[in-house]
């Protein structure tokens, strides 16, 4: 066991577990803002860059500073350290700058766009960015391109946050596509129009943290906030069966895995699931998904919003970052 | 102690009087009633007769929507839906659609209102549609909605909404300067 002070928050947690996951164990304003790291995938993080935090003591036995700051999903804790993060105005300041960074190519069509409102980097931005941009020349563009018949990426929306690529490595036997090219250039690509075609592909949508890969079945049929998020589950040969299912009305519009409190999805779904069942007769329906009060879903659903006390629910947070294996 | 809550008759007689002479002749009274009427036949008049006469609005006078076009006609709303989560009154009902190559002209970007509907008698006249839009496409006006007969005309499509292209809409008065940092 190690104890890690977490913003004058002190905890004690299991050996050899990362500061951004000692973070979440505490929960609330002292958890770093995440673009890459995705708990249930292995080797996520390191790349983007805005969960740096600053350390203030290595550890007990080595109390120096680290000399800057450090990205705390790579970092492990050690006995006795000392970490900064929502309160140092240097990280608040570094990770504004980080904001303005992964801003530089994005286009912010969120009036477009459908993820706006469950975007990570809305959200980031909304936080911790500017409200102008400095960057004065022309932001790169590619042209859309249609990943089967189930996914459309928009690489203009992309920060490379490599979950996409993850998700295909560890989660389907063979991966259709990656990051082509180098540095400023690079980009995600099937080369050559290839779709990806499997039956957990669709994971992709879930896993991409701003809305370079979005659902085709979704496209354009409604905002996240006009529809209400339903849990439900069926039995499924495939994957676990338990899913989001985003209603307007009467209608299914988007099902879409169960996603934790820090908008990550543990049990991955298949596209059986994910695009073949979009009746409501298709599932058991378990009741309203449940939501921070501050998200932009709850709007006008009050029986989504969680009770105050409740936002903190912790998960089981050392454990869930081995990623679990579906069965087939 | 309280009073129950009854259905009890309140017991009006109790506070009266007797009318004195004076005011059981009325006269007195009517006349006095009839110098404010009279009086009054000679003032300026404070109402117009509407049709024929405008009154002058103010410049933050707050009438009926305009959906905008771009200088080169395309419509400016996205569907993006920011002004229909905005109305308190729920007025605005949005669909959209995915523009289609060659179709460029009409609609400014790649997601297009195909349905945008205010219902003109929930709406507020609030502006917070306006000050919500991301993509300056929705404005009040001075332009007042009439009255109709039948409730389904109050219902607005694009057809009344969209600005006729070689009639604009004038929406300066309205545009407030963006605060550059």
């Amino acid at each position: 066991m190690a104890k890690v002070t977490i913003d004058d928050i002190m905890i004690e947690v299991p050996d050899g577990i990362t500061i951004l996951e000692a973070a979440r164990m505490i929960g609330g304003h002292v958890v770093p803002p995440t673009m890459c790291y995705y708990s249930s995938l292995e080797t996520s993080g390191g790349y983007c860059r805005t969960c740096i935090v600053k350390v203030e003591k290595g550890s007990e036995k080595d109390p120096r500073p680290m000399p800057k700051p450090v990205a705390s999903c790579r970092t492990t804790v050690q006995d006795g350290m000392v970490v900064r993060n929502a309160t140092s105005p240097e990280i608040q300041k570094a990770r504004k700058g980080i904001v303005e960074f992964l801003l530089i190519n994005h286009p912010l069509d969120c009036p477009v766009c459908d993820q706006a409102g469950e975007c990570f980097l809305q959200d980031l931005s909304f936080e911790h960015g500017d409200e102008f941009s400095r960057f004065d020349f022309k932001k790169r563009t590619f042209d859309l391109i249609d990943i089967g018949d189930y996914i459309k990426l928009h690489m203009t929306r992309c920060i490379m946050c490599y979950r996409c690529v993850k998700v295909a490595d560890q989660l389907t036997e063979e991966r259709l596509h990656g990051v082509l090219n180098r540095g400023d250039a690079s980009e995600i690509g099937t080369y050559i129009q290839q779709a990806v075609d499997n039956d957990f592909s669709g994971n992709m949508i879930d896993a991409c943290p701003v809305g370079a890969l979005t659902d085709r079945t979704f496209r354009f049929k409604s905002r996240v906030w006009f529809t209400k998020p339903m849990y439900a589950h069926r039995d499924c040969d495939k994957c676990c069966g338990k899913v989001t299912l985003w209603y307007q009305g009467e209608e299914v519009l988007r099902v879409t895995g169960r996603k934790n409190e820090f908008g990550e999805i543990e049990e991955f779904i298949c596209n059986t699931c994910r695009f073949d069942k979009k009746h409501t007769q298709d599932w058991v329906i378990e009741g309203p998904a449940k939501i921070s009060r501050h998200s932009v879903i709850v709007q006008n659903h009050n029986e989504l919003a969680l009770p105050k006390d409740e936002v903190q629910i912790l998960p089981d947070l050392p454990g869930s970052t081995s990623h679990k294996k579906i069965e087939s | 102690m309280y009073r129950s809550l009854t259905a009890k008759r309140k017991n009006v007689s109790a506070g009266q009087r007797e009318l004195t002479f004076m005011e059981r002749m009325y006269l007195p009274a009517i006349l006095k009633g009839m110098k404010i009427t009279i009086g009054h036949l000679f003032k300026k008049k404070v109402s117009l007769n509407y049709p024929e006469v405008k009154r002058e609005f103010s410049d933050f006078y707050r009438g009926m929507h305009v959906l905008k076009r771009d200088e080169n006609g395309a419509e400016n709303c996205t569907a993006c839906g920011m002004c229909a989560l905005a109305c308190p009154a729920e007025a605005i009902t949005i669909d959209a659609a995915e523009r289609k190559p060659g179709e460029e002209h009409l609609y400014r970007e790649e997601k297009y209102a195909a349905k945008y509907e205010i219902n003109m008698l929930r709406c507020i006249y609030c502006g917070l549609c306006e000050e919500a839009c991301p993509k300056d496409a929705i404005y009040l006006t001075e332009r007042i909605v009439p009255a109709y007969y039948k409730r389904k005309d109050f219902i607005y499509g694009k057809d009344i909404l969209v600005e006729d292209i070689n009639n604009r809409v004038d929406i300066t008065k309205r545009k407030q300067p963006i605060k550059k940092a």
